[in-house]
C-alpha cells in the first residue's frame, strides 16, 4: 500500500480467490483420483443393477443414478433408482439405497 | 550405490531446472559427489542454468547410442568440486531415450556418484517418464496455483504406478514437495493458495518453500545456480531444503511476509 492509497476509502473485501482455488482443486482432484485408483467399475455396476431390477420392475434406464463419494475416512456408494408409479397403488415412493464402502483412498 | 533423484512437476515453467541446478550444487557444496542430468531432449537448458553451455561436446544421447563414453560427456563444474553436468541433445527428440539405454547410463553413474539428479521435462510423456522411471526419490516442484497442483497430482499417480520401483513391487519412490514461487504477501491477502492448502491436497511431506525472488532470474541470466547467491531469500531457502533432504532439522522460513522498513512502505514496494 502506498501513502497515496491511505486516504482512500477501503474497498469492500471480496471473497478470497485462494479459497475458490482450493475448493475447485479438491472437487476436480477427488474425481480424477477416483478414476485413477483401480478399475472404474461404476458403469458396469450400474448396468448389472439395472438388469436385476428390470427383471421385476419396469424401470427407466435414465432414472438410475450411481454415485461414489470418496472421503478421507470412508467412501459412500449411493444408488438412486426411480421406480415408475403404477395406477393401482397411488403412492409408490422412490427407493433410495445407501451403502458405505469401507477403505481409505490411496 | 548412488541415489537417483528426479525433479519433476508435470507442468512447465514451475522451476524444475532451477531447482535441479540448485539441489545438485547444494549436494556438491556439502561434499557429496553429484551429477545432474538433463532429460529434456531437444529443449536443452540445464547447461545454460549451470553456465556450461559453451563446454558441451558430447551429450547424454551420444552416450546412450554408444557414440561417446560417459566420461567424455560429463562436464566438470568449474566452480564447485564434486559437481558434474550431463547435458542432453539439442537436435534429437524424446524417442532417443530408450529404457535400456537410460538404465545402462544410470547403473554406471550409480557406481561413481552419491547423488544423481534427473531434471525432468514438462509433460507426462516419454521424456518425463524416463526421468522418473529409475528414481529412488522424487522432488515434486509445485507452484501455489491450481494447474500446477493438479499436474503434480498426476505425476504422483505416475510415480506410484509406472516407476521402476512400482513395476517391480519394491519400496515406493520417496516423495518430497518443493513449493516454489511462493509469495507470502499474496497469501496473506488471500490471493494465493497457502502452504497448508497445497499440503492438504497433495498429502506428501514438505521439503521446502522457495519464495518468489528476483534472484532466480538474475542467476539464470548469468548461469550461476541461485543457491550460490546466499544473500537472496531463494538461495537461502534452497540451501535449507538441501539440508533437510540430507536429514538435518531446519525450520521452514519465508512463509510469512518479511517486515518492511518505513521507506519501502512509503514507496509501496512489494519486493
Amino acid at each position: 500500500m502506498s501513502i497515496f492509497n491511505f486516504f482512500r476509502p477501503a474497498a469492500p473485501k471480496p471473497l478470497s480467490s485462494a479459497v475458490h482455488a482450493k475448493e475447485r482443486l479438491q472437487i476436480v482432484m477427488a474425481h480424477e483420483r477416483a478414476g485413477r485408483d483401480g478399475p472404474d467399475y461404476l458403469p458396469l455396476l450400474q448396468q448389472e443393477l439395472l438388469a436385476v431390477i428390470a427383471k421385476y420392475v419396469d424401470v427407466d434406464q435414465n432414472k438410475v443414478e450411481v454415485k461414489l463419494d470418496r472421503g478421507s475416512d470412508y467412501s459412500t456408494l449411493e444408488v438412486n433408482i426411480e421406480l415408475p408409479s403404477s395406477k393401482p397403488e397411488p403412492l409408490r415412493p422412490r427407493i433410495t439405497g445407501h451403502g458405505a464402502l469401507s477403505g481409505r483412498r490411496s | 550405490m548412488g541415489q537417483i533423484i528426479v525433479m519433476t512437476s508435470g507442468k512447465g515453467g514451475v522451476g524444475k531446472t532451477t531447482s535441479s541446478a540448485a539441489f545438485a550444487t547444494g549436494f556438491a557444496l556439502r561434499g557429496h559427489k553429484t551429477v545432474v542430468i538433463d532429460f529434456d531432449v531437444g529443449l536443452r537448458n540445464l547447461d545454460l542454468i549451470m553456465g556450461c553451455e559453451r563446454r558441451v561436446v558430447f551429450d547424454f544421447i551420444n552416450v546412450i547410442n554408444g557414440e561417446a563414453r560417459l566420461s567424455q560427456a560429463l562436464i566438470k563444474d568449474k566452480r564447485i568440486e564434486n559437481l558434474y553436468i550431463l547435458p542432453t541433445s539439442q537436435t534429437r527428440d524424446k524417442d532417443a531415450l530408450t529404457k535400456d539405454g537410460v538404465e545402462k547410463v544410470m547403473e554406471e553413474l550409480r557406481k561413481e556418484f552419491e547423488f544423481i539428479v534427473c531434471d525432468s521435462p514438462a509433460g507426462i510423456e516419454k521424456g518425463a517418464l524416463m526421468a522418473l522411471y529409475f528414481a529412488d526419490q522424487a522432488i515434486i516442484v509445485t507452484n501455489p496455483e491450481v494447474s500446477s497442483v493438479r499436474d503434480s497430482d498426476r505425476v504422483l499417480g505416475m510415480l506410484a504406478a509406472r516407476s521402476r520401483r512400482a513395476e517391480l513391487g519394491l519400496e515406493p519412490v520417496t516423495e518430497h514437495l518443493l513449493l516454489t514461487r511462493y509469495d507470502p504477501e499474496r497469501v496473506v491477502r488471500g490471493e494465493m493458495l497457502n502452504v497448508e492448502d497445497v499440503l492438504d491436497i497433495l498429502a506428501i511431506p514438505l521439503l521446502g518453500i522457495i519464495p518468489e525472488s528476483q534472484a532466480v532470474l538474475r542467476a539464470s541470466n548469468v548461469g550461476v545456480p541461485v543457491i550460490l547467491d546466499d544473500v537472496s531469500t531463494a538461495g537461502q531457502a534452497y540451501s535449507d531444503a538441501v539440508g533437510r533432504f540430507l536429514g538435518e532439522k531446519i525450520e521452514h522460513r519465508f512463509i510469512k511476509p518479511q517486515k518492511r522498513g518505513l521507506f519501502a512502505w512509503l514507496r509501496g514496494n512489494s519486493a
